[in-house]
């Protein structure tokens, strides 16, 4: 900035930039040592595994005594407790999530291939899903009782008592199987087709595999934000500023969307990112029946093997990712919303 | 005594009609009820024998027909049998992973609220980072690494989905510690147990029977999703019913009352629970009471 701020507005500014810049600070140091507590609890959860892991790792494989041994040595199994912890903060602090028993290479490098084709399939459901609910949310709590509120209300309902994979099975059966006078269209599993084309066609191909995980995810998150965003605008229908615009002369669907939904939309956006667990949590069922080759078929078919090394590094990356998320949203909303600040 | 008592009965019968107001809660009370009844006698007219493999009578995978009304399994089973039979494992993992997480929830809660100091601090902490895990993924986690046993699925979900139980129960003990009356019994010498166990818990109970129907519920959903993923206790539930249909094909093969009929059970019991505590909250809940 060349031009010096005047006395006013530095007055002004700086004590809401400082208390934002703590409030950042001290949501920064919440998340880690929410993310410390979480590398603490998985080394101990992991180590309360029951039997010897080099047992299980050698099930089905002819090792002696000494190999066992060996094996130990290299897993650092040898080491006492507190040893065995230290080096596990050490390479879990480097991105070391070790190597996975069932693939033989470093789970990090699993996870850097399977991310992309996650992110994909989350990010086109999210979106779908919050501008979706926002919509239909907004429209349902600017008029409770109506038709369209029932409607919505009933639908959310319904789909809440949903489990994820079972609908999943029923659009695998009506869908991608087919029913009766409805054609099977859509592939049953994984993101592309073995003979691909490239270049516009792959791309075409990859949405087609996506339609159904995509719909299955849509259809389950979307119930919550449809509902969220209902009671926020529901909170804002009395209030006297929607009285002031109404008294203006507008029309209705312009004191709506012009002025009821911007202030609505604050808390519903932030929630989406603070409950976003329960999005991953849906991401690994739909992952799995799908056979989508993402993050959470990568941690499902950890848990089948079972492969805990994989497991432990997935969990990891899981939890820490969605507390960095949640922690963002915070301080997002702290932000961009001028009534929690100055609370 | 019996002045107590009088008092309780009115409000008792005060709150059964204020609950006959919502038909849609009367509705899925009913339907819990039969569900609950039908689990309960399920041991006088069938066994576990049912699911066994081997006494499997019918064709495999055979739609519905008198000798199985509603179809049978990839091993000849009945699938209406096994439904009714499963209902005990998927009810009881519902129930007690529920019971589970409001003790917990409740106990955190009213300490976290009741207990000012770095006590109360430290429970709130411990909340909010449970809070913030994603449950469904760590339930899963627990139960692999536990083992797949019915207790070891009770304690997955339990002990991941107690947190907004806590915050819940939390919020309502600083309300109800907010009232003059609590300093009257502080004052009169009331100690930490009298007060949370004479005044705070009552305070919060009916919210806690509200929160635990729905808690019932989505320990229903969870269950059932673990059994789906491949963690159950080898005990037939409708999770680990909707697992054998796609292991079998039944979606491709279409085998539709083999996926449809488990998970109808579950969306029915699950809307029932759902139904019963939205209604319970309304009643129970006076600001939604003055409010909508």
């Amino acid at each position: 900035m060349t031009v010096a701020p005047s006395a006013s507005q530095e007055l002004e500014e700086t004590p809401v930039r400082n208390g934002m810049l703590r409030y950042a600070l001290s949501k920064a140091g919440g998340a880690l040592l929410s993310i410390s507590m979480v590398i603490v609890a998985t080394f101990f959860l992991f180590r309360l595994l029951p039997g010897d892991p080099v047992r299980a790792l050698a099930q089905g494989r002819n090792m002696t005594p000494e190999q066992l041994d060996l094996e130990r040595h290299r897993l650092g199994l040898d080491k006492s407790l507190p040893e065995q912890f230290f080096q596990f903060v050490k390479q879990t602090v480097q991105f070391d999530l070790g190597t996975s028993y069932e693939y033989k290479r470093p789970v990090l490098d699993l996870i850097g291939e399977r991310i992309g084709s996650t992110l994909l399939l989350t990010g086109t459901a999210l979106v779908i899903a919050v501008t979706l609910g926002i919509w239909q949310g907004a429209r349902a709590g600017w008029k409770p009782g109506s038709r369209f509120d029932r409607f919505s209300t009933a639908i959310s309902l319904v789909l809440w008592s949903v489990p994820t994979f079972w609908l999943g099975l029923l659009l695998l059966m009506v869908f991608a199987a087919g029913v009766g006078p409805i054609p099977g269209v859509f592939p049953t599993r994984g993101i592309e087709s073995v003979d691909a084309p490239d270049g516009f066609g792959y791309v075409l191909d990859v949405a087609k595999h996506m339609v159904l995980p995509c719909l299955t995810m849509v259809a389950v998150v979307y119930a919550q934000y449809l509902l969220v965003m209902r009671s926020s605008v529901l909170d804002e229908v009395g209030q006297d500023y929607v009285t002031t615009a109404r008294a203006k002369g507008l029309k209705d669907d312009d004191v709506r969307r012009k002025h009821a939904v911007p202030n609505a939309l604050l808390p519903t956006v932030t929630l989406v990112f603070m409950r976003i667990g329960f999005v991953v949590g849906g991401a690994v069922t739909v992952e799995a029946i799908f056979s989508w080759p993402g993050l959470g078929q990568l941690f499902y078919e950890a848990i089948r093997v079972p492969d805990f090394t994989l497991m432990q590094g997935t969990f990891l990356l899981i939890t820490v990712s969605v507390i960095v998320m949640n922690t963002l949203a915070d301080v997002v909303y702290h932000l961009l919303d001028p009534r929690v600040r100055s609370a | 005594m019996s002045v107590t008592w009088t008092r309780r009965k009115r409000s008792l019968l005060r709150f059964w009609a204020d609950y006959r107001g919502h038909k849609a809660g009367v509705v899925g009370l009913a339907v819990l009820l039969v569900a609950v009844l039908l689990a309960l006698i399920a041991p006088l007219f069938i066994d576990a024998g049912v699911t066994n493999v081997v006494r499997g009578t019918g064709e495999k995978l055979a739609p519905p027909s008198w000798d199985a009304p509603l179809g049978t399994d990839e091993s000849g089973r009945s699938v209406l049998l096994m439904v009714w039979w499963g209902s005990r494992t998927s009810l009881l993992i519902g129930f007690l992973a529920a019971l589970l997480s409001m003790v917990i929830g409740t106990v955190l809660g009213i300490v976290a609220g009741h207990f000012r100091g770095w006590i109360g601090a430290v429970v709130l902490r411990v909340t909010d980072w449970f809070l913030v895990l994603p449950s469904l993924v760590t339930a899963l986690v627990l139960a692999a690494i536990l083992g797949g046993s019915t207790t070891t699925i009770i304690v997955a979900i339990g002990v991941t989905s107690w947190p907004s139980t806590a915050r819940l129960i939390r919020a309502q003990t600083l309300a109800v510690e907010a009232r003059p009356y609590i300093e009257r019994s502080t004052a009169l010498g009331g100690g930490h147990w009298h007060i949370t166990t004479r005044h705070v818990l009552p305070n919060v109970a009916p919210l806690l029977l509200a929160s635990t129907t729905l808690e019932v519920a989505s320990a229903i959903v969870t269950e059932s999703t673990l059994a789906f993923l491949g963690i159950s206790a080898n005990k037939t539930s409708w999770g680990t019913m909707l697992r054998g249909s796609y292991d079998w094909g039944a979606a491709t093969s279409g085998a539709w009352w083999y996926i449809l009929v488990p998970g109808l059970c579950i969306v029915t019991v699950v809307m029932a629970f759902t139904l019963c505590g939205r209604a319970l909250e309304t009643v129970l809940n006076p600001r939604l009471r003055s409010a909508r």
